[in-house]
């Protein structure tokens, strides 16, 4: 991407993207070529099983791994017009302060115990804003306000341990926001939740996409958390990218087997009680021995000779991409 | 949500298991106790699945527990097939809890790691002196969709959660029970085999005549599987509702607020009230309706009057002083 570009362009654009991991059982290759683009101020959604690579592309995208005695990372994730994995490691750590936030699963492990609400916000402040003291508390109220924390200035001065998992939870969207990122990753941030508070938290992100134009990536194995707030949804299977689309023609339209799998198994409130669940037989595979051709066709109703033999790629129209040989056409997108 | 009430129990029905008054409470240091569950009732009939749905720290698992004395409750009666549970000797509970078996969230940590799978199915017999044949153990593990063949010397690290979660149940049905007691059986599986484990559990309930307790608090997987819906607050009954009727005629406004905080595709932002609200702290529960603090529709009456069960239409009975019944 050109650097004149770089305030129109996408906020990420991700090439190639691998991440590959070296283990006793052999390499994992846990990102195995994904490439997509999150515009500004986009939710972008990216649903898979445990295993998929979800999380892994995560953190690669943020720079959290990169190549180095376990790992290899190969293709671009292109943040603001700097690719992350060019980056010297100093300025990597300047873009985590500023260009991109993260926000994880467990809040509980994502604080220090021993460290007040205050100084897990100012330490940021202070060392990338470069702000005083008292300016950086101040600021540190003003987030908590923002994320709607009551009575912030109390909170200031609390340990984690004294507030509920989604108060902590917001305290985590604050850091995250602290050096107003243009991106902002969450990765599963409603799981460890409760029902009623993972909606507030969604609300909230959804909230802070729409009035400070944050893009946000939202990772998560729940379709339905994904499916009301994002505008696109990358579907993962097994490291791969099994189907992109905006949400609602994803949903509405499914062309891929697995996309088409997984919104079948999942239990509807709609439907009458013990209604028999189109379950997907056999588990995700093992991503250290992964099958030839399409990683899916084991499980796949459809499954034909070429899908165990080559490899699909994403194709597909209309910003509605796929990779399958014998995409679904029922309900058609 | 009081729920102190008795209004939903069905005296007349084939009760398999009755729950009375139940209350357990656990020390929490300097003098304070934790309320986990506050006097709930429940009965269980022969061949239904009750389910009990509610967020962290309703006490829904604890109830659970509570039931098969594990440990006993604090106060209350747990009656399973005509025998009261409390207050049985050891070896008399022992008898009894064959016929009371439970099936628990993390499949992976209730296996022991360093025994094979056919240890683990024969464990229970095995228990009782019995050394149960090869061909009994591999008829069960047929019967939860896993074969023989390949299972047999594994051990638990070398399945996936699923199928750890299936030797769980082959285990429970090793010693012929009555009564299955799940909790989050399937809330650490992922999507896809979690529809494998809830369908597996509806045939396992057909196929060996069994009685359901299904704790959980996924309100789509719930109502799948159940027949009646127990819905808990803080240690409370706030509802309790056939489970067809659960997503179009809930009346308690809690159970509202789980429904309209279900994720959906297409569901917009604000729709309902802001409601940053959490639950209360269990060691000093609310006076009167536990929910009232989040509760729109709650007034002075709730503070100090506990509400009781009352009954509605079809089979439906609600802990509300404001509910239109």
């Amino acid at each position: 991407m050109e650097q004149s570009t770089r305030e129109q362009g996408p906020v990420l654009s991700v090439e190639d993207l691998r991440t590959e991991i070296r283990t006793e059982r052999g390499t994992v290759r846990a990102v195995d070529g994904v490439s997509f683009t999150v515009g500004r101020g986009e939710m972008f959604g990216i649903v898979g099983e445990s295993g998929s690579g979800k999380s892994v592309l995560g953190r690669t995208i943020m720079g959290l791994y990169s190549t180095g005695p376990t790992m290899t990372v190969t293709g671009k994730a292109v943040l603001d017009g700097r690719d992350v994995h060019a980056l010297p490691a100093a300025e990597r750590r300047k873009l985590w302060g500023t260009g991109v936030g993260m926000v994880f699963q467990d809040p509980t492990t994502a604080l220090n115990p021993v460290k007040k609400v205050g100084r897990h916000l100012t330490e940021s402040l202070r060392k990338h804003g470069g702000l005083s003291r008292a300016a950086a508390r101040a600021k540190a109220e003003e987030l908590l306000a923002l994320v709607g924390i009551p009575e912030p200035r109390r909170r200031l001065d609390q340990y984690p341990h004294e507030l509920s998992g989604g108060m902590r939870q917001r305290v985590v969207i604050a850091m995250a926001l602290a050096g107003e990122p243009s991106l902002l990753i969450a990765d599963e941030p409603t799981t460890a939740l409760d029902v009623t508070v993972q909606k507030q938290i969604l609300d909230l992100l959804a909230r802070l996409q729409s009035e400070l134009g944050t893009a946000i990536i939202l990772i998560s194995h729940n379709l339905a958390v994904v499916a009301g707030r994002a505008d696109r949804v990358a579907v993962m299977y097994a490291g791969r990218m099994a189907e992109l689309a905006p949400a609602g023609a994803l949903f509405a339209g499914p062309r891929h087997p697995y996309t088409e799998a997984l919104l079948a198994s999942v239990p509807q409130l709609g439907d009458p009680p013990h209604t028999t669940l189109q379950a997907i037989d056999g588990t995700p595979p093992d991503i250290a021995a992964l099958p030839p051709g399409c990683r899916f066709a084991p499980r796949c109703r459809y499954a034909r000779d070429d899908c165990r033999a080559e490899l699909p790629v994403l194709t597909g129209a209309g910003g509605h991409t796929f990779a399958c040989h014998h995409p679904v056409t029922t309900g058609g997108a | 949500m009081a729920g102190t009430g008795t209004a939903h129990m069905r005296p007349d029905g084939d009760r398999v298991l009755t729950v009375t008054d139940l209350v357990v409470e656990f020390p929490a240091g300097g003098g304070q106790k934790v309320h986990a569950v506050s006097g709930i009732s429940f009965d269980l009939l022969d061949g239904e699945t009750l389910g009990i749905l509610g967020e962290s720290g309703c006490g829904k698992t604890s109830a659970g527990r509570a039931v098969m004395q594990l440990p006993p409750p604090t106060s209350g009666g747990v009656t399973f097939a005509g025998t009261e549970l409390t207050g049985l000797s050891p070896a008399a509970l022992r008898e009894q809890r064959r016929k009371l078996q439970i099936i628990l969230q993390n499949p992976v940590a209730a296996l022991n790691p360093r025994r094979k799978v056919k240890d683990l199915v024969a464990e229970g017999p095995s228990v009782w002196g019995g050394k149960p044949d090869r061909k009994r153990i591999e008829e069960v593990l047929e019967a939860v969709g896993l074969d023989p063949a390949t299972v047999w010397d594994r051990r638990p690290h070398e399945l996936s959660g699923g199928q750890c979660q299936r030797v769980c149940i082959a285990r429970a049905l090793m010693l012929d029970p009555r009564v299955l007691i799940c909790d989050e059986p399937v809330s650490s599986l992922d999507v896809s085999v979690q529809a494998q484990i809830l369908n597996l559990l509806e045939e396992t309930k057909a196929r060996y005549g069994l009685s359901m307790v299904f704790i959980a608090h996924d309100l789509a997987v719930v109502k799948n599987i159940s027949d009646r819906i127990m819905v808990m607050y803080l240690g409370k009954v706030c509802e309790v509702v056939p489970s067809a009727t659960l997503a179009e005629e809930a009346l308690h406004p809690y159970t509202k607020l789980l429904l309209e905080s279900v994720p959906e595709a297409g569901a917009e932002e604000g729709t309902a009230a802001r409601e940053n609200a959490e639950p209360p702290s269990p060691l000093n529960p609310p006076s009167g309706c536990r929910f009232r603090t989040r509760c729109p529709l709650a007034t002075d009456r709730c503070a100090k009057e506990e509400p009781k069960l009352r009954r509605a239409a079809g089979g439906h009975h609600v802990a509300c002083h404001h509910a239109d019944v």
